[in-house]
C-alpha cells in the first residue's frame, strides 16, 4: 500500500476481513506521524455506520499504542448535532463517514474551508457501494471535493469480485487510470450444506426443521454468524432457536429493523466475545470485524454466489485457515439451488451483472447539493458531475435536462417560471432563488428508500424503542395481536403519535411479523445451474428426498429444461391453474405475471391473481389456457409493456423513490417525517398526473429506466424468451403436480384488480348492510340513471 | 358512471361516484375542497414543483359532473382554492376555464380555511348558504342544533377489509343530519374514517359513502375508543 500510494486511484481487491482496511489507513497513518498536518487529511466512507464506529476503535489502538498525534472521529446520522457543529468548524485528521454524511457535508457553504488539505479517501466495502444509489451518490459527492482539493488520492476497497476493472472504473475520477492491486485470495472455503434425515417442508423460508442441527453446530463452534435473508425469517428463526436453546447458549439477533441501541448492544457484546453466535441479516453483511467468528451458517438459498462467498469470508478470516460455512435450506426447492450454489463456489463461478450508468434522479439530487453549497456554473458542474466513474458518459443534454428540472420542475406546461427553485443570475452562475430551500434539501440527501415504516415502543411514558415495522404490517394489527420483534412477543396496544405502543406478552405464538426483508433474485448463473442439473439422469448429489421429489415430477409432467419453456396446466380449487417455469429470477417472474395475467385479461380468460419465485409463475383465472404459446410472444409482450407500465403499481412504487431522490416529494417536512399512507397517495396521484399531461417528463423517463432494470427486470424477461424461442412445452393435466405444489403455499399473491375487485366490494357492502340492519334503510346502489365516458 | 342514491333530511340525494353530490330536485351540484392551484402555491414558497396540471385535471372532471347532471347551479363547499390570492396567479387558461364555468351557472363559493375570502371568478360568495332545510358550510359545525348540514373540509376516506384485500376509497359520511362531502381536488389526501374526529362529530348509525366505480354505502367503520 505505502509504494502505491502516490497513485491517483488504487483499488485493493482482497476477500473479505484480511485486515486491508487497516492497510488502507498506513500511508495516512504515516504521513500524520510528525504531527505536522493541519485539519482534515484522510476522510473514510464505508456503507455502514457500525463500520465506521469499529474502523474508529481499531485504528485508536496502533495510534495510541504509538502516541501518534492523530485526532480520529466519525461522524453518521447518529452523530450528535453539537459534535458535527464542531466538526465542521474544527475538523479531525481523520473522518470516518457514510454516503449520506458526505453528501451533506459538500451541501454546506463552507465546505471549502472544511475540506481544504485533504490528501486521501478511503471508500470501504465499495464493491456493495459500486452496486447501489448510494454509491453514485458518494462518487457525485467525491467529484465535488476533488474539485476542492486537486491532489486527493482515492483508495477503494473491495472484496472479491467477477469484474475488478468495472469497480476500478467506477472508483477513479474519469479520465484517470486506477491501479488495482489483487491480495492472496487464502485458502479454499470448506462449505457444505445441512442434510437432515426429516425433508425440509414445501415452502417457506423458517428453516424451523433444522433448529436442532443449527444448534448442535453452534455447540461445536466458538461463534457462529447465522445469517438470513429477510428480517422477518431472522425475527422466526431467532424466536424458535431460544425456545430449543437448552442449555442457554448465549445467542443475539442483529437486523437493520431493530432499534440502534438494540443494535449496538449487540455489536459491542459480540466484539467482547460475549456471544456464541448472531442471527442476523445483510445488516452483517459488511465487513466489521466480529472477533473469533469460526462459523458461517447460510439459511435459504444464497440467491447469489458472490454474495454467498462473501459471507462465508466472514468466517476465520483473521487466520490462515480456510472459512468454514454451513448451508441450510428451508425448503426443498432450495435443496437445488444450495447444491448448484455449491458448485458454482467450487467452480469460482461469481455471477453478476454489469449494472449500467448511474441514474439521473441521483444527479438531480446532486444539483440541488451543488446549489445549496452556492452558486455555481452549469458548465462546470457539468465538467464534474461526467468526472465520477458512473457518470462518465452523461451527455450535456441529459444535464440540461436534470438542470432544468432541479430550476423550473422540467414540464412541458411552464407554470413555475416565476416561482424558480433555481435561478440564473445575469454573472451566468446558478443560485437557488429562495436561499431558506437550502435546509429542504438538505433534509432531502440520501438515496436509501424507508418502506414507510413506523417505531416500535414499550406501552408507557418514555417507554424503550425496540424497532420498526412497516406501516402496512401496522395497519394489519388489532388490539391483542402479538408479533415478533427482537427476539420477544410482544402484544399489539395501540398506535400513538404514528408509534406502535406494546406489550410484554410471554405467552401466545406470535403472528408473524412482515418486516419488508429484500428478496433478492436468484441470479441467472445459478438458475442456469439448477436447469441444468435438473437433467441428470439421476441426482446422487441431493438427498434423497428431493431427488426422489424431482423423479416423480419426472413421472407425472416434465421437468425444466434449458432452452426450452415448460407451462403446466390444471384445475385446483374451482379454479384454471396455469404455472410458468421461466427460472428468470424473482422479478423478471413477477413481471412476466402482471404481463400474461394482461395480456389474457384481454383474451376473455378472467385471470383473478398470481403468485411468482424465482423460478416460476403460477397465475389463477376462471378459465382454462388451451394454448399458452401465443400470450408468450416477445413482441406482443413488450408491445403489451409500455401500456402496462403505466398503470402499475411496480411503476408507481419506482416512480415513487426516484421523486423522492430527485427531490419532487420531500421526505421530511420541518423535521417531521410525512406519514408512509400520505407519501404512498400523492405520489401515486402525481405519477397518474404526469401520465396523463406530460408522458415524456424527465422523471417519467427515469421511473421507466429504473423499473425495466430494477423491479421489472425485463431484461431477464427478453434473455428468457431468446433462451426458450418457440420451444414451449404445455402439459395439460388433471391435478397440482410435485414441482407446481409448493407454488401453492407461496406468499405474496397478487390480485388482478380490475372487475374482480368491484364483484368483492360488492358482496362485502352486502354483508355489511345485511349484518347492520341498514340493508332495510336504503334500496341500495341504483341503476345508472345516465351515463357518461369514464 | 353510477351514483349512490339516498336520502337526507327528506331529502333524495345522489352520492356520485367523482365525490360530487347532487341534488336532482334542485339540479343541483356540491363539490368541496378542489383546492386549485395546490402545487402552484407550494412552488411559491420553496417547496417542491409538483406536476402544474391538477388543476385543470379537476376542471375536467368537475365539468364532465356538470355535463352529465345537467345542473344549474353548483356550491363549492369551501378551500377551492389552496391559498388566499391563488386565483389570480394560475394560468389564464385555467382562470378562462373557471371563468366560463362559473358564469354560465348559479355558483356558490363558500369561504374555506384556505381561501377565507372572495375569489375573483364571479357567483356569489358567503360564509354559509341555506337551501330548504339543509345548510351548507365549509366546517362541520361543532353544536348539532338539529337542522341538516352539508360541509366538507376533512377530506374523509374510507380503509375497509374485503377478504383480506385493504381497498381505500374517499368517501361521504353521512348520519341523520350530517354530511360530509370527500375532497373532489386532485392533489388531495384523505383522513381515515375511523379517526376519533369522526367518531365526536357522526352519530351512531352513520353510514360511509365509498367513491369509485360504483358508489355504495358501508356502515362508516369506528375507530376503537383509546
Amino acid at each position: 500500500m505505502l509504494d502505491k500510494s502516490g497513485a491517483p486511484a488504487l483499488l485493493l481487491i482482497a476477500p473479505t476481513g484480511g485486515g486491508k482496511t487497516l492497510a488502507g489507513f498506513l500511508p495516512t497513518l504515516a504521513d500524520l506521524a510528525d504531527g505536522a498536518h493541519d485539519g482534515l487529511h484522510t476522510l473514510y466512507v464505508s456503507p455502514l455506520k457500525a463500520l465506521a464506529a469499529d474502523i474508529r476503535r481499531n485504528l485508536l489502538v496502533p495510534i495510541e499504542d504509538a502516541g501518534l498525534p492523530i485526532r480520529v472521529e466519525d461522524r453518521t446520522g447518529d452523530t450528535p448535532a453539537s459534535r458535527k457543529r464542531r466538526q465542521r468548524a474544527d475538523p479531525p485528521h481523520i473522518l470516518l463517514t457514510t454516503p449520506e454524511s458526505l453528501a451533506l457535508l459538500t451541501s454546506y457553504e463552507d465546505a471549502p474551508r472544511m475540506f481544504a488539505g485533504l490528501k486521501r479517501v478511503i471508500v470501504d466495502e465499495i464493491h456493495a457501494l459500486a452496486e447501489s444509489k448510494r454509491g453514485d451518490q458518494m462518487m457525485l459527492a467525491l467529484a465535488a471535493l476533488q474539485e476542492l482539493c486537486p491532489d486527493m488520492r482515492r483508495v477503494g476497497l473491495s472484496a472479491t469480485v467477477e469484474d475488478p476493472q468495472a469497480v476500478a472504473r467506477f472508483l477513479a475520477a474519469h479520465p484517470d487510470p486506477c491501479e488495482i492491486v489483487m491480495a492472496d485470495p487464502g485458502p479454499e472455503p470448506d462449505i457444505q450444506m445441512l442434510v437432515t434425515d426429516e425433508a425440509p417442508p414445501w415452502s417457506g423460508g423458517g428453516a424451523r426443521y433444522a433448529i436442532p442441527a443449527v444448534l448442535e453446530a453452534v455447540k461445536r463452534h466458538k461463534t457462529t454468524l447465522i445469517f438470513h435473508n429477510t428480517r422477518a425469517q431472522a425475527e422466526i428463526f431467532f424466536h424458535n432457536l431460544w425456545l430449543a436453546n437448552d442449555d442457554g447458549l448465549p445467542i443475539g439477533i442483529h437486523h437493520g429493523s431493530l432499534d440502534r441501541q438494540q443494535r449496538e448492544k449487540v455489536e459491542m457484546a459480540m466484539v467482547r466475545g460475549d456471544l456464541r453466535a448472531i442471527v442476523c441479516t445483510g445488516s452483517l453483511d459488511l465487513g466489521i470485524d466480529w472477533g473469533d467468528v469460526d462459523l458461517v451458517i447460510q439459511v435459504g438459498a444464497p440467491k447469489n454466489v458472490k454474495r454467498l462467498v462473501q459471507r462465508i469470508g466472514r468466517a476465520n478470516h483473521r487466520y490462515n485457515a480456510p472459512s468454514k460455512a454451513l448451508l441450510v435450506p428451508a425448503n426443498r426447492f432450495e435443496i437445488v439451488e444450495c447444491v448448484a450454489a455449491l458448485e458454482a463456489v467450487k467452480a469460482h463461478d461469481l455471477d453478476g451483472a454489469p449494472r449500467g450508468r448511474g441514474p439521473r434522479d441521483v444527479l438531480c439530487q446532486h444539483i440541488l447539493i451543488a446549489a445549496a453549497a452556492g452558486p455555481f456554473s452549469a458548465d462546470a458542474l457539468y465538467a464534474r458531475m461526467s468526472s465520477a466513474g458512473p457518470y462518465a458518459s452523461l451527455t450535456r443534454a441529459e444535464f440540461d435536462a436534470c438542470l432544468d428540472f432541479c430550476a423550473t420542475g422540467g414540464y412541458a406546461l411552464r407554470a413555475y417560471d416565476q416561482w424558480k427553485r433555481l435561478m440564473q443570475r445575469p454573472d451566468g452562475l446558478w443560485q437557488l432563488r429562495d436561499p431558506r430551500s437550502a435546509t429542504r434539501i438538505r433534509q432531502n440527501v440520501g438515496t436509501i428508500q424507508d418502506t414507510d415504516t413506523l417505531k416500535v415502543r414499550w406501552r408507557g411514558r418514555g417507554g424503550a424503542p425496540l424497532g420498526e415495522i412497516e406501516e402496512g404490517f401496522a395497519a394489519s394489527l388489532s388490539k391483542g395481536d402479538t408479533f415478533l420483534i427482537g427476539g420477544k412477543i410482544v402484544r399489539y396496544e395501540g398506535l400513538r403519535d404514528l408509534v406502535v405502543e406494546v406489550s410484554r406478552d410471554a405467552t401466545r405464538k406470535p403472528k408473524i411479523a412482515t418486516f419488508l426483508g429484500t428478496k433478492f433474485a436468484t441470479s441467472t448463473q445459478l438458475s442456469n445451474r439448477i436447469l441444468t442439473m435438473f437433467q441428470q439422469e439421476r441426482w446422487p448429489e441431493l438427498p434423497a428426498h428431493t431427488a426422489e421429489w424431482l423423479s416423480l415430477q419426472r413421472a407425472v409432467s416434465r421437468l425444466p429444461e434449458p432452452g426450452r419453456l415448460l407451462v403446466e396446466t390444471f384445475p385446483r380449487d374451482g379454479r384454471a391453474q396455469m404455472v410458468v417455469y421461466g427460472f428468470a429470477g424473482r422479478n423478471a417472474m413477477q413481471t412476466l405475471g402482471l404481463l400474461l395475467t394482461k395480456r389474457m385479461e384481454e383474451e376473455g380468460l378472467a385471470p383473478m391473481g398470481f403468485v411468482a419465485t424465482d423460478y416460476a409463475t403460477l397465475i389463477w383465472g376462471l378459465d382454462h389456457v388451451t394454448d399458452p404459446a401465443p400470450l408468450f410472444d416477445i413482441a406482443a409482450l413488450e408491445r403489451g409493456l409500455d401500456g402496462w407500465l403505466a398503470g402499475n403499481a411496480v411503476m408507481k412504487r419506482t416512480f415513487r423513490a426516484s421523486a423522492t431522490i430527485a427531490g419532487l416529494i420531500e421526505r421530511q417536512v420541518g423535521g417531521q417525517r410525512k406519514t408512509g399512507r400520505q407519501a404512498t397517495m400523492s405520489s401515486d396521484i402525481l405519477y397518474d398526473t404526469l401520465l396523463k399531461y406530460d408522458p415524456d417528463h424527465l422523471l417519467m423517463q427515469i421511473t421507466r429506466e429504473e423499473a425495466m432494470r430494477g423491479l421489472v427486470d425485463f431484461e431477464r424477461i427478453r434473455e428468457m424468451s431468446a433462451r426458450v424461442g418457440d420451444r414451449i412445452d404445455h402439459v395439460t393435466l388433471d391435478r397440482v403436480t410435485p414441482l407446481a405444489a409448493p407454488l401453492f403455499l407461496e406468499p405474496g399473491r397478487v390480485p388482478i384488480r380490475g372487475l374482480a375487485d368491484e364483484r368483492l366490494l360488492e358482496e362485502e357492502v352486502t354483508r355489511l348492510m345485511e349484518e347492520s340492519g341498514l340493508a332495510k334503510v336504503d334500496a341500495g346502489p341504483s341503476k345508472p340513471k345516465w351515463r357518461v365516458p369514464y | 358512471m353510477n351514483v349512490f342514491d339516498f336520502t337526507f333530511c327528506g331529502t333524495a340525494l345522489q352520492a356520485l361516484s367523482s365525490g360530487a353530490l347532487h341534488w336532482p330536485d334542485q339540479r343541483l351540484l356540491v363539490v368541496s375542497d378542489l383546492h386549485f392551484g395546490k402545487s402552484a402555491r407550494l412552488s411559491a414558497i420553496g417547496g417542491a414543483q409538483l406536476p402544474p396540471y391538477e388543476t385543470r385535471e379537476t376542471l375536467t372532471r368537475l365539468e364532465t359532473d356538470i355535463a352529465a347532471t345537467r345542473a344549474e347551479a353548483v356550491i363549492c363547499l369551501g378551500d377551492s382554492f389552496d391559498a388566499v390570492g391563488l386565483d389570480g396567479m394560475l394560468p389564464q387558461a385555467e382562470r378562462d376555464w373557471i371563468t366560463r364555468l362559473v358564469t354560465g351557472l348559479r355558483w356558490t363559493w363558500i369561504e374555506g380555511n384556505h381561501d377565507p375570502a372572495p375569489v375573483a371568478f364571479g357567483g356569489a360568495h358567503c360564509a354559509e348558504h341555506h337551501l330548504g332545510a339543509i345548510a351548507f358550510r365549509h366546517i362541520a359545525s361543532q353544536v348539532d342544533d338539529g337542522t341538516g348540514e352539508v360541509s366538507g373540509h376533512y377530506h374523509p376516506k374510507a380503509v375497509i377489509s374485503a377478504r383480506g384485500r385493504a381497498i381505500s376509497r374517499p368517501c361521504f359520511l353521512v348520519d341523520d343530519r350530517r354530511l360530509i362531502l370527500p375532497a373532489y381536488g386532485t392533489y388531495t389526501g384523505g383522513l381515515r374514517c375511523d379517526s376519533p374526529v369522526f367518531s365526536t362529530l357522526m352519530r351512531p348509525g352513520a353510514r360511509a359513502i365509498l367513491t369509485g366505480p360504483r358508489p355504495r354505502a358501508i356502515p362508516m367503520p369506528r375507530g376503537v375508543p383509546a
